[in-house]
């Protein structure tokens, strides 16, 4: 809980489950983040497994956003360091809707 | 032939060294700028349409198993509410989900994505592969850009898109030799140090040609002696073969300077690949 926010969804290493009613937490690893290519979209598909219902990230791309559109995930943007921080600032209604997403690499290296 | 960036003159080189083969094919797999055809101006050309196909979801069949998301390598579909999602851009056309959906529920549509112009100057054959602006993947068009046939006494010439991407890659492949043209200036080598990593990775023998220059430009010349690269002639830069190349013109066939500069060069590469 104390743990940074990666700058990167599709490419962070560790995803936190948090369950706003029971307080219970959870770590999973991120299965987009050694993929060479459609990183988000698989990292995005583990979120929607997840059920959760919203995310907070420092930014994601267009392809993700697109996965979470669809499964009727919003995304909030982190503003603090710690998952704790961000979770607590989301729960008082201080962070703000993510609307800006970024094009993807799509294997053009 | 190959650059670390554009307009360092790769498609020059091609374009006059093809001219100075006579019996040549010249493959433009710049396929985003395909420019040689501006110079060697192609007559009775013939296109040929270039498609990508795309898998579509037929939703009242798929009964949600997943196969054709699991199996995707290059993770370019989703799963959401029950059935999944392909991501034009990501998706490399594999036909692996059509293969392994198990009721049939995917069928492949096809998307042109570009075209392939054949036609020929005089003794020279011209292809041009063009791709259609907005697509992101050029690799279909390059492939039937260069699915032709060589005869034993015709050289080929595959005139790369810049830089060091999968496309180049796909574009060096089938080559018996790289070209490399340089500029001699330090941006100039930083670029060709990434496309020589490229072509020693690939394996494939090369030699380079410095546009625009001269032999002082140290640190690249060094780089070549110290890596046993053959540095195979320098173009300096003349106001006249720019003028030339403004109009639209083929310098070695307007300027006899430039033809024996570059029947010299195709002499030298022609050893080269001997040995
Ligand atoms: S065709 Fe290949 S790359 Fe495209 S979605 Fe299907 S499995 Fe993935
Ligand atoms: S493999 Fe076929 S049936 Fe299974 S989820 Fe994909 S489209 Fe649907």
């Amino acid at each position: 809980m104390e743990s940074e926010v990666c700058v990167s969804f599709g490419r962070a290493p560790y995803f936190l489950v948090y369950d706003t009613q029971s307080d219970v937490s959870n770590f999973f690893e991120n299965p987009g983040a050694a993929s060479q290519g459609g990183a988000g979209i698989k990292a995005a598909q583990a979120i929607v497994d997840a059920m959760a219902e919203t995310l907070l990230t420092v930014r994601c791309g267009e392809n993700s956003a697109e996965v979470f559109q669809g499964a009727g995930i919003k995304v909030y943007k982190t503003t603090k360091v710690s998952a704790k921080e961000n979770i607590e600032a989301f729960q008082k209604g201080e962070l703000a809707p993510l609307t800006h997403f970024h094009g993807g690499f799509h294997g053009k290296i | 032939m190959l650059s670390g960036k554009g307009g360092t003159g790769k498609t020059f080189v091609s374009v006059n060294l093809a001219v100075t083969a006579k019996n040549a094919i010249c493959i433009d797999c710049d396929v985003e700028e395909p420019n040689g055809r501006l110079f060697l101006k192609p007559e009775e050309s013939v296109t040929e349409e270039v498609y990508t196909k795309l898998p579509q979801v037929l939703e009242e069949k798929c009964i949600g198993c997943r196969k054709c998301v699991d199996s995707c390598r290059f993770n370019a579909m989703g799963f959401i509410k029950n059935s999944p999602l392909v991501f034009p851009e990501v998706c490399h056309s594999c036909g692996a989900c059509s293969l392994l959906c198990p009721t049939g529920a995917i069928y492949e549509l096809k998307r042109p994505i570009g075209i392939v112009e054949r036609g020929r100057n005089k003794e020279v054959q011209v292809i041009t592969g063009i791709l259609n602006i907005g697509e992101a993947s050029g690799i279909p068009v390059i492939q039937n850009a260069l699915d032709t046939k060589i005869t034993e006494k015709s050289i080929m010439i595959i005139d790369c898109p810049p830089g060091s991407a999968c496309s180049v890659m796909e574009s060096v492949q089938t080559a018996d030799y790289c070209l490399l043209v340089v500029e001699a200036t330090i941006f100039g080598f930083h670029n060709f140090k990434m496309v020589y990593e490229l072509v020693s990775l690939l394996q494939k023998p090369c030699g380079v040609v410095i546009n625009k220059g001269d032999y002082t430009y140290y640190p690249l010349i060094n780089f070549c002696k110290e890596n046993n690269i053959t540095i195979l002639c320098c173009i300096p830069y003349q106001e006249k073969l720019a003028q030339i190349g403004a109009n639209g013109e083929v310098a070695s066939e307007k300027d006899d300077e430039t033809r024996m500069i570059f029947s010299t060069l195709l002499d030298k590469i022609r050893m080269e690949v001997r040995e």
